[in-house]
């Protein structure tokens, strides 16, 4: 018994302030989140603690989900994460693609391609607000400006100020910032490829098409599904870009972290909290098989 | 790679046409590719560009038809307003951010030991339980985190959120160090435990001084996404008493009629310190990245 104490104990000792300290507050945060949002928490007086609030269940689930307000929302965040997901993969594979065989001047295309992310999107967001100015014709400056100058009138648009696709126009800030991480990901990929591989597939008479397919490909699936995961549940931080280019209010390109941040402001805290449970339920399910499955493999 | 291919195939070559076609093949292939490099690469800049030249704009180039073109006259008056109205929320950040960074790469490297070379039954559990959350979207818990900060009484803007970067920067550094710790050939530490030191002394003399490469990693991640936090920032502190990003969101949407210009180099003095750190520190930021994606 004192022999697995000295063993243990060291240890658990090391790790006891950081486990108090996720366990407080991430699993009973999480805990006392869904509870306010089971309650009918609506007003500044509740959320004082001036007046009680009533047990309600799941009530203020259904009523958001009900809401089509909230729809819009989550219609938005999807739309959001597919055009995200989309760009970074394909600009990230593309660019890494070039990069990895020899290419001169390798180090200065790689490093403005990753520059982006070492900016915070509240900075970025001034510029891009900038840039994505809904103006066209003669008032237009920012992008529409730059595609008359080039002579593609036709690509203007009123970008984040349509009602269904505005959102897509907040992607492409998104894009820009986070392409270069997924390129580091899959060069990292295609660097672990040992070169015998590519060799005795082209010995055997692999065509460039196939060697890619049968060969490559799998080879990079772990980089993709990592970069996938990474990028999908970045695609939450959609709010700061939010609040920087359209503002929290603008119903165009609102998402559901930017109602949890209304609700906030106004205390509904019950809605906020619901909102935000919502989020974690979305984000769980991919996650936590993620996580399984990555600890599972570790073992073997 | 395609070098390669032209070699295997130079053998099966008739007499008559050795190799122009593939080689010519060849150059216009690499032709295309830099071009689209360096399409991309202007692409890329462009964002840069606009903030550089809008920041040296004066009201003399307001009208939309010069939104492209460099300045008539330059000016440092937008830098100037900027610096005024940013220069004490800089200094606010860099408090936030210096011990929230040392803090949290130091737990982290405790875990990281532990979890990498201690293996007890469960080691691999309680990493994940931890690992879960970097994942989490904080909005889950951020109400009754400001409930919960308001119990404690910390004051709202720099204390709380130094604590918060702490608490929610654990399970990237711990996961950081594991993977790193991982790489630290065996027979270093194994040599300080025959010695009879225990797992305290072992971290302590041994392990910590191997560390360093690992520390940069962790610090400069750290550093980063603190730096550029705003989710947090924006819900525990005010532009009176937050960190850069909420002061530059303040500035850059306060004002009824925009101003661009003061708004763009407020951006750049906000984004100034990160981007240092990416240019001067870059290997170890890709470093970062890398070991972000869990299997390292």
């Amino acid at each position: 018994m004192l022999k697995k104490l000295r063993r243990l104990g060291p240890p658990l000792l090391m790790l006891t302030p950081s486990l108090i300290l996720v366990g407080v507050f991430v699993y009973g945060l999480i805990a006392a989140n869904f509870s306010t949002s089971f309650t009918d928490n609506h007003t500044a007086a509740q959320a004082t603690g001036q007046e009680p609030a009533a047990f309600v269940w799941f009530t203020n689930y259904f009523d958001l989900l009900a809401s089509e307000d909230f729809q819009h929302s989550l219609m938005n965040l999807v739309l959001y994460t597919l055009v995200f997901l989309a760009g970074t993969m394909v600009m990230g594979f593309l660019w890494a693609w070039m990069l990895d065989k020899p290419v001169k001047g390798e180090g200065l295309f790689r490093s403005v391609y990753l520059f982006p992310m070492a900016v915070s999107f509240i900075a970025s967001g001034v510029v891009w607000r900038w840039l994505l100015n809904s103006n066209q014709d003669e008032q237009a400056s920012g992008l529409n400006r730059l595609f008359q100058m080039v002579g593609l009138d036709f690509l203007q648009n009123n970008w984040w100020n349509n009602v269904t696709f505005g959102i897509i126009a907040i992607a492409v800030p998104a894009i820009w910032q986070l392409s270069g991480y997924v390129m580091a990901l899959f060069l990292a990929g295609f660097r672990g490829i040992p070169d015998e591989l590519r060799e005795a597939a082209r010995v055997d008479g692999a065509s460039e098409w196939k060697l890619y397919r049968y060969v490559l490909f799998p080879q990079l699936s772990p980089v993709a599904l990592s970069a996938l995961i990474i990028i999908g549940h970045m695609s939450l931080k959609a709010f700061d870009l939010i609040m920087s280019i359209s503002k929290p209010a603008n119903y165009q390109t609102k998402v559901p972290a930017v109602d949890m941040y209304v609700f906030k402001s106004s205390f509904d805290y019950a809605n906020a909290a619901a909102v935000g449970s919502i989020l974690l339920i979305i984000v769980a399910l991919v996650i936590v098989p993620y996580l399984i499955r990555t600890n599972r493999e570790e073992k073997r | 790679m395609t070098a390669a291919t032209n070699q295997l195939a130079a053998p099966r070559t008739t007499v008559s046409r050795p190799r122009p076609t593939s080689k010519s093949r060849y150059t216009l292939g690499r032709t295309l590719k830099y071009a689209a490099l360096i399409f991309f690469l202007v692409v890329v800049l462009i964002p840069v560009y606009v903030l550089l030249v809008t920041s040296f704009k004066g009201t003399g180039d307001a009208d939309p038809s010069r939104a492209w073109a460099l300045p008539q006259i330059w000016t440092l008056d937008n830098w100037a307003t900027a610096w005024t109205a940013l220069a004490p929320s800089i200094l606010r950040s860099v408090a936030v951010v210096v011990p929230s960074a040392i803090i949290a790469a130091f737990l982290g490297s405790l875990n990281g030991f532990v979890l990498a070379r201690w293996s007890f039954r469960g080691a691999n559990i309680v990493f994940t339980v931890i690992l879960f959350g970097m994942f989490i979207p904080y909005q889950a818990v951020m109400i009754p985190l400001n409930q919960l900060v308001l119990d404690l009484g910390i004051p709202t803007g720099v204390p709380t959120l130094i604590l918060l970067h702490v608490v929610y920067g654990i399970p990237i550094t711990t996961l950081i160090f594991r993977n790193y710790y991982a790489t630290v050939p065996h027979e270093l530490i194994e040599a300080g435990r025959v010695d009879g030191a225990g797992m305290l002394r072992t971290y302590w003399s041994i392990v910590l001084p191997l560390s360093i490469p690992g520390f940069v990693v962790v610090l400069i991640w750290q550093f980063t996404s603190a730096w550029n936090d705003f989710l947090f920032a924006v819900f525990f502190s005010s532009s009176q008493n937050g960190p850069v990003t909420v002061a530059l969101n303040n500035l850059a949407n306060g004002a009824l009629l925009q101003n661009y210009g003061v708004s763009m180099a407020g951006a750049l003095f906000a984004s100034l310190p990160t981007l240092l750190v990416y240019i001067v520190l870059g290997k170890y930021f890709v470093g970062g990245l890398m070991s972000g994606s869990v299997k390292g």
